[in-house]
């Protein structure tokens, strides 16, 4: 029950004690008590975040979105038109072509016509001078009635 | 006749459980149980949290990093709760009370004969296994929180500061010597107070033990039982209170009126 020498042995026991506590024992445990409660704050404010920003991508999605429904409207308009205008493009050069050959073959008719013609004529003009000479027989001469002849072909053509 | 060597028998048994192993004479000797006690508890409070505090991460704690987690953040709100200042001090001053008290009185709930009797098979005659029935134990604790008082007071307040506050309040200038009086009287009931409180519950609680140790076995469980789980609300209650008394001391000598 007296109070003796134990007490200053307590004493310096207890203060040896708190030095430890204070010096090895408190703030590793503390710090890392703090540092969870930042590391947890830290982590629900980045989910915060991360749900700000989806609704945010989910409204730079729809926008986008919208663009490119407007762009490929767009380019199918574009792309009719520029077909209605092939259509009519090609439209017009068959017409063209198909006049061009229209032409080119009544040329080429009119040429031969005129071929068939010319043959014809030379023939007629012989078959014309045979008969004569038939007719006249040998007085008659080629050369002195080359204008006449001239005269009866021209009056075929 | 017979009577009275039984009651002798039973005093006998209490004064031998209720005294200290003792070495040397007057005041120059020490209660070897105590010391030897109150140091292994030491060791084992400095072992649990020091490999707890090794092992600390900021990640997923195990199982006792969380406890001594648990214990820090318990400690560390009744120290914020009343003491507004800064100090690196009185967290882990407060921690080590409630802990190193907790386990002075935790020896209470062994069997009052079991260490002893393990003690006498070694050869040592007397043991008291609770350091917080030893008054130098508890008066050793209160006394470093008063010095610690003092300390505080002094070098917060300013050594006139705090002369200031001992002569002058509450009662102002005129009625100094009455003051000083008061004041004094305060400050020293402060460490008594402690001390005793912590001292007297243990010493009672063991005291009463030991008496259910000296009733008939088929009664004993009846009575330790209930009284041991009472008690385990006891020694937890009086490590808090020691702990929250030396907080608000502390915190007292800290606020500058």
């Amino acid at each position: 029950m007296s109070i003796n020498a134990t007490l200053i042995g307590q004493m310096i026991t207890f203060a040896l004690l708190v030095w430890f506590t204070m010096k090895y024992i408190w703030p590793p445990l503390f710090d890392s008590l703090e540092e969870r409660k930042k590391k947890i704050a830290d982590g629900l404010a980045a989910a915060e975040k991360g749900q700000e920003q989806i609704i945010l991508a989910e409204k730079k999605a729809k926008i986008v979105l919208k663009e490119a429904k407007d762009q490929s409207s767009e380019i199918v308009t574009l792309a009719q038109k520029r077909a209605n205008e092939i259509v009519e493009e090609s439209k017009h050069t068959a017409k063209h072509e198909g006049e061009r050959l229209i032409l080119a073959a009544k040329g080429q008719i009119d040429q031969e016509l005129q071929q068939a013609k010319e043959g014809l004529r030379k023939e007629i003009t012989t078959l014309a001078l045979s008969a004569a000479q038939q007719i006249l027989g040998a007085e008659i001469d080629k050369a002195k009635h080359q204008d006449i002849l001239n005269k009866v072909s021209s009056q075929l053509g | 006749m017979a009577t009275e060597a039984h009651a002798e028998g039973a005093t006998g048994y209490i004064i031998h459980h209720l005294t200290a192993l003792r070495v040397g004479e007057g005041f120059w000797s020490l209660h070897l149980d105590t010391l030897f006690f109150s140091a292994l508890l030491g060791g084992v409070f400095i072992w649990f949290f020091k490999n707890a505090a090794e092992k600390s991460t900021a990640g997923v704690p195990g199982l006792a990093q969380n406890f001594a987690e648990m214990l820090i953040e318990f400690v560390d709100q009744q120290v914020k709760d009343s003491f507004h200042g800064h100090s690196n001090l009185i967290a882990p001053l407060a921690l080590t009370i409630f802990c190193w008290v907790f386990l002075w009185n935790f020896m209470d709930l062994f069997p009052v004969d079991i260490l002893p009797l393990i003690g006498s098979m070694m050869g040592i005659e007397y043991l008291r296994v609770v350091p917080s029935t030893d008054l130098n134990a508890t008066f050793a604790m209160s006394i470093s929180v008063f010095c610690l008082i003092i300390f505080y007071s002094i070098k917060i307040k300013g050594p006139i500061g705090f002369a200031k506050e001992l002569m002058f309040q509450p009662f102002g200038p005129w009625l100094t010597p009455f003051n000083l009086l008061l004041k004094l009287v305060e400050e020293i009931a402060k460490p008594i107070s402690l001390a005793l409180r912590l001292f007297g519950n243990l010493y009672a609680g063991e005291l009463i033990f030991i008496l259910i140790a000296l009733l008939p076995w088929y009664v004993q469980p009846l009575l330790s039982f209930p009284w041991a789980i009472f008690h385990i609300l006891i020694i937890t209650l009086q490590a808090f209170i020691f702990m929250v008394l030396t907080i608000v001391y502390l915190s007292m000598a800290h606020e500058d009126h």
